[in-house]
């Protein structure tokens, strides 16, 4: 039997199947390795940052500023290397560490503040895309050799399929992702304050470590998919990656992360990022259809799984509590 | 069985808030191998009690002794470590995480910081083995029915601390059978020498399980005994009556007043929460409503309110039938309720006095017939001068008010919507003894104007005072219903033992 | 009188804040507080200050109900982009501008009963609720705008962005017209006392009878009511609907705004005419820096820094902290909130 903690999972994986397979049906072109490949290459700034979402709403938070941190280090990246000189690899590791200290800055705010993560993530937004805009308001070309070398470094698949350098990044991201989300008690502690916070706190789960802890991963993986934007358009642009915190939360909802907290996989979440690039991709196909659609969908996908969790919690409850008095 | 090495020692122990004593110099001492249990109504200081004993509350005087050494636990985890662990009711797991992990979180088995999922599940159910549990400990917390997660809750405590295990109500929303279980573990633990602090409202469950009994009243002591030999009558005495020989005070109200209901239900109730029940009140009548914490008066109130929904029979004002689907219905037919839990469900604490009184009225006037500013301030005023609300003026939120003066605007807001029903949910509890006198003033001159009142109260010699009729709930149903002579608080504490005992046997 | 001296009390943070922000824009720029009437119509800096700040203003107007309730509307953006879109997509199509205009409020009202209606039936978070507009408003948008531009050349939808009534520009009326019209729809009803009340304590009110759900459903429906205003006023000025920019982030400016006028977020009192300064405070930064040269978007960073103000002034631990500071307060202890939502 399906645990019920599966259910959601199951639900997206079987929406990813049936979507997949009706989009061959239609085009049977999208059945081959070079549309998966793509569909993973394309989609890998997204898929990194999105793992950290979902460590963040794991918890029962929010990260509203990781586009604007995505923005921001391909704006570093680009000023560092092209106008100061530095070698990508060592700009790599000052932007991680930058986006990693900002987001745990962000984590001990809203723990010691006590402040809602949605306004604290706010100002990281507005903040991480001013400074983008400091740094420079041109989009900067990047063409130092390293950044031609890791574009060159590819997986072949099967079929002709290339599965490049920044996709395996993402799959390994979402790999060790799931790892540390299920064989960690950093982990443990994430669903634990998503949970129940208060019970968590009396569990002597050391809750402002874990706070700060996770708005820093998100911090460093949202640093990571600005790394992996900048390698795939191989350019730093401070209106780069706007609104992809939306992107990432649908991706998240979708892949069956409970919005209020403490149910959910990474894995998951990988699926929600990918339906959403086999709408993109089913578009591209078609031709006639426009873009919105994506938006549209998704929105409708969205309110869909939504609707499945309250229905969830719903039956749960109903099932629970007879004796217990019903919430205002 | 229980030796005579005391385990824990609590002496003199103090606690004040904002003035207000809620525990007074408590004595208490349990000994290893022993289920004491803790009763007392809520208020009594019971959970006070038990936080200063686990160093959630700083206690203001006295001293703790745990194998006759004095401690000073800093909080819950601080006290797990020196060996006093505590269950809550509500179960405080995490309902979303694995059986497993709710046991060892914070010390998973690791092997190059990777839980190893496989030990960690493998020791999970070998401890859980010892309690004769065995079911699948990789699943959620939340599949499993409240008695499993109580006894996983149990095997956590005792795993982690090991001396003293407390249990704030742990059998409250577990049924017959699991009660047993739940026993069965207790039994063990006793037998293991832990000495065990047991809180209920169940007397039967007293008399089944503990070896001694301590009763707290209005945060002080009212007496220790070993259950042995300790008579039902006695019990329920020590926990609502105050003295025995004051008991057959004089009453001033009592006379039921002539003619038909003005309020009936009939045949209204809701599964697992209170049996069907028949109940009516006439005009310038009183009812009283007696029973212990959990016996289903706050639930008969709900129903009555229309908080809750009925699950069948019928509800009659004057004779015609009403339906009582929602709070704002049943004040639409002139009812009101003061909820028991004053600071979540009655004031609303950043809005004014005046706001707070007008609130009901407005509600029922509707948005668009505001009540105008004058009038407004005109009840705010009346109200705060006839039942003498102290407060520097009406608009300082509510809040800054004590609780006997929140709860007196609380009255205003239903007495301002000139109600012909109220239901009054322990109308004097955690107040101070002034304000006391002056709500059960309030409630007879009420009742002598010619409304009809509900009255749930657990002060059984406030009730025989204005109360013409008690009626007595056991057990989520109504079981007596006591009138003219027989309405004393022996009379009352009679009947609740005699359902007691009826229900244990 | 008193009510009045009352309110300018309450609001003195507020109009202070606008009045500095305003003193170091005219320190540094002399030209700033020049007016001049040409044409029967007020021009000068202080009067674009006024106009731009509109959309925000308007939704503000909305918003500031809805956080009132404890809530949040991250949809408006999106709704001024689908009302912008459906404003001029009707306008095109011949219909007349009373029609349209009537639709498109329609329209909005629609959506903020979408919201209004996951949030008071499903009991949806709000965050949540209105997310999914958010992401599928501007697909919305776009479809019925094709994806291009819709540009129209309609005077009478045209003056909602450009005209001028007694000297002042058509949006400046417009939000001073829904702010007072709101203010006093709030204050002269109950409305304000009963959303304030489900604000602080909905369980409560609800016990004391309040029709919590229906009054959530009326903010939300004002929230989305405010946006269709909004969408129109952008989509009038630019003389089309854009569906990608329009609205685009002024969810964020909304909810600062409010926050900037003194409402909380954690629900409760609030400020109509607080959060209308808070519109115009950011405004004012917005125009300063244009003024200045800097770029444009070198006042993200300033609003970072106002909302971190903010969150330490309303933070419950510098609260409580405050409460210590002030010995005749120790005597009361504020009931305990809940935590909000991480």
């Amino acid at each position: 039997m399906i645990r019920a903690k599966y259910l959601p999972l199951m639900t997206t994986l079987v929406v990813f199947v049936l979507a997949y397979a009706i989009c061959i049906a239609q085009f049977p072109a999208m059945w081959s390795t070079r549309v998966v490949a793509n569909l993973l290459t394309d989609n890998a700034f997204l898929g990194i940052a999105a793992v950290g979402m979902t460590f963040v709403i794991l918890s029962g938070g929010i990260d509203l500023s990781i586009g604007s941190v995505i923005g921001f280090t391909g704006v570093f990246l680009a000023v560092v290397i092209e106008r100061a000189g530095i070698h990508p690899a060592v700009a790599f590791v000052l932007a991680l560490v930058i986006a990693t200290g900002f987001g745990g800055v962000m984590g001990a705010i809203i723990h010691y503040l006590k402040m809602p993560a949605f306004i604290v993530t706010l100002a990281g937004m507005f903040f991480a895309r001013g400074m983008a805009f400091v740094l420079s308001t041109d989009s900067v070309p990047i063409s130092h050799p390293f950044y031609g070398e890791l574009q060159s470094l590819y997986f072949k698949l099967p079929g002709g399929g290339r599965l490049r350098l920044i996709g395996l990044v993402m799959l390994l991201v979402v790999l060790i992702g799931t790892i540390v989300a299920q064989r960690t008690r950093f982990g443990t502690n994430v669903y634990a304050l998503g949970g129940n916070l208060q019970s968590a706190e009396l569990m002597g789960v050391p809750v402002a470590r874990t706070t700060i802890g996770i708005y820093a991963l998100s911090g460093f993986l949202a640093g990571l998919a600005g790394i992996v934007f900048s390698l795939y358009t191989s350019a730093g642009y401070s209106l780069a990656a706007v609104g992809v915190e939306l992107d990432a939360i649908a991706a998240v909802v979708i892949g069956g992360t409970l919005l209020t907290g403490g149910a959910g996989f990474v894995a998951g979440t990988l699926i929600g990022v990918l339906i959403q690039g086999l709408i993109q991709t089913y578009i591209v196909f078609d031709g006639s259809l426009s873009s919105w659609w994506t938006k549209i969908v998704i929105g409708l996908l969205l309110f869909a799984f939504i609707a499945l969790q309250r229905a969830i919690l719903w039956l749960s409850e109903h099932r629970a509590g007879a004796l217990r008095t019903r919430p205002a | 069985m229980a030796s005579d090495v005391v385990r824990l020692r609590v002496q003199g122990a103090s606690k004040s808030f904002l003035g207000i004593r809620a525990l007074d110099r408590v004595d208490f001492s349990l000994r290893a191998g022993e289920v004491h249990a803790l009763l007392g109504e809520n208020g009594a200081g019971k959970s006070t009690l038990i936080k200063v004993i686990t160093g959630a509350y700083r206690r203001d005087g006295g001293e703790i002794l745990l194998d006759g050494a004095a401690i000073d636990p800093q909080g819950v985890t601080d006290a797990q470590a020196l060996g006093i662990g505590t269950v809550y009711q509500e179960v405080n797991l995490l309902p979303n995480l694995s059986v497993a992990e709710n046991l060892f979180i914070g010390r998973e088995p690791t092997r190059f910081g990777l839980t190893r999922t496989g030990e960690m599940r493998r020791r999970a159910r070998a401890l859980l083995g010892q309690y004769g549990l065995a079911i699948d400990v990789g699943a959620p917390l939340s599949s499993f029915s409240v008695a499993v997660q109580q006894i996983v809750a149990i095997a956590r405590a005792v795993d982690l601390s090991g001396k003293v295990l407390i249990l704030d109500e742990p059998t409250a929303s577990l049924d017959a059978h699991e009660v047993d279980t739940l026993f069965e573990v207790v039994l063990q633990l006793k037998a293991r020498g832990l000495g065990i602090v047991f809180i209920t409202h169940f007397l039967d469950q007293v008399f089944r399980i503990a070896d001694s009994v301590t009763v707290l009243r209005n945060g002080r002591l009212v007496g220790s005994r070993p259950v042995a030999g300790l008579e039902r009558i006695e019990l329920v005495s020590m926990m609502l009556g105050r003295e025995l020989q004051d008991e057959e005070r004089a009453r001033s109200g009592g006379a039921t007043p002539e003619g038909a209901a003005a309020i009936r239900f009939t045949g209204y109730g809701k599964r697992g929460s209170v049996a069907p029940f028949d109940l009516s009140v006439r005009r310038g009548e009183v009812v009283g409503m007696a029973g212990l914490l959990g016996s289903g008066r706050t639930e008969t109130a709900r129903l009555i309110f229309g908080i809750d929904t009925s699950d069948g029979g019928q509800a009659e004002i004057d004779g015609t039938p009403v339906t009582l689907g929602s709070p704002a219905q049943a004040i639409a037919h002139g009812f009101g309720f003061c909820p028991e839990d004053r600071k979540v469900d009655g004031i609303v604490g950043d809005l004014s006095v005046r706001e707070n009184i007008v609130l009901a009225l407005q509600a029922r006037r509707g948005w668009a017939r505001p009540l105008p500013r004058r009038a407004q301030d005109e009840l705010a005023a009346r109200y705060i001068e006839a039942l003498d609300i102290r407060t520097s003026d009406a608009e300082k939120p509510i809040k800054f008010l004590s609780g006997g003066n929140q709860q007196k605007a609380l009255l205003a807001r239903w007495l301002a919507t000139d109600p012909r029903f109220l239901i009054l949910d322990e109308p004097t509890r955690g107040i101070d003894v002034g304000a006391h006198a002056e709500i059960i003033r309030l409630i007879e001159r009420l009742c002598a104007d010619g409304m009809s009142l509900l009255v749930i109260s657990s002060e059984l010699e406030e009730l025989v005072v204005y109360a013409s009729r008690v009626v007595v709930l056991s057990d989520r149903a109504h079981v007596a219903e006591l009138t003219g002579e027989a309405v004393t608080p022996s009379g009352i504490m009679q009947a609740i033992a005699a359902h007691e005992k009826a229900a244990a046997a | 009188m008193s009510v009045a001296l009352k309110g300018l009390r309450r609001l003195a943070p507020q109009l202070v804040t606008l009045a500095v922000v305003l003193a170091l824009i005219g320190f540094a720029f002399p030209g700033f507080f020049q007016l001049n009437w040409q044409n029967g119509r007020l021009y000068g800096s202080l009067v674009d200050v006024l106009n731009r700040g509109a959309p925000v203003a308007l939704l503000a107007i909305g918003m500031t109900l809805v956080i009132a309730t404890k809530g949040i509307d991250l949809s408006v953006g999106a709704v001024m982009a689908i009302t912008g879109a459906v404003a001029a997509s009707l306008i095109t199509s011949d219909m007349p501008l009373a029609v349209t205009l009537a639709l498109t409020l329609l329209v909005g009202l629609a959506c903020g009963l979408w919201n209004g209606a996951l949030v008071a039936f499903l009991d949806i978070q709000p965050i949540i609720a209105t997310l999914i507009l958010m992401v599928a408003g501007r697909g919305i948008a776009q479809l019925i705008t094709e994806g291009v531009i819709l540009t129209f050349n309609d005077a009478g939808l045209i003056f909602f962005g450009s005209g001028s009534v007694l000297g002042l520009p058509m949006p400046v009326v417009l939000w001073l017209l829904f702010g007072v019209l709101v203010a006093l729809l709030v204050r002269r009803t109950a409305l304000g006392l009963l959303i304030e009340a489900i604000g602080v304590n909905r369980r409560a009110s609800m016990l004391s009878g309040v029709r919590t759900r229906f009054l959530l459903l009326t903010v939300y429906a004002t929230s989305g009511l405010c946006a269709a205003v909004a969408g129109t006023v952008a989509a009038a000025d630019i003389r089309g609907a854009d569906a990608n920019n329009a609205g685009l982030w002024l969810e964020l400016d909304a909810i600062l705004a409010v926050v900037l006028g003194g409402t909380s977020l954690l629900g409760g009192r609030f400020s109509i005419a607080g959060s209308l300064i808070g519109a115009m405070i950011i405004q004012a930064i917005n125009t300063g820096i244009l003024l200045s040269g800097f770029p444009p978007e070198f006042n993200l960073i300033i609003k970072a820094a106002i909302i971190v103000v903010i969150l330490v002034v309303q933070s419950p631990a510098s609260q409580s902290l405050f409460v210590y500071l002030r010995p005749e307060r120790r005597d009361a202890t504020p009931v305990t909130r809940e935590r909000p939502a991480r």
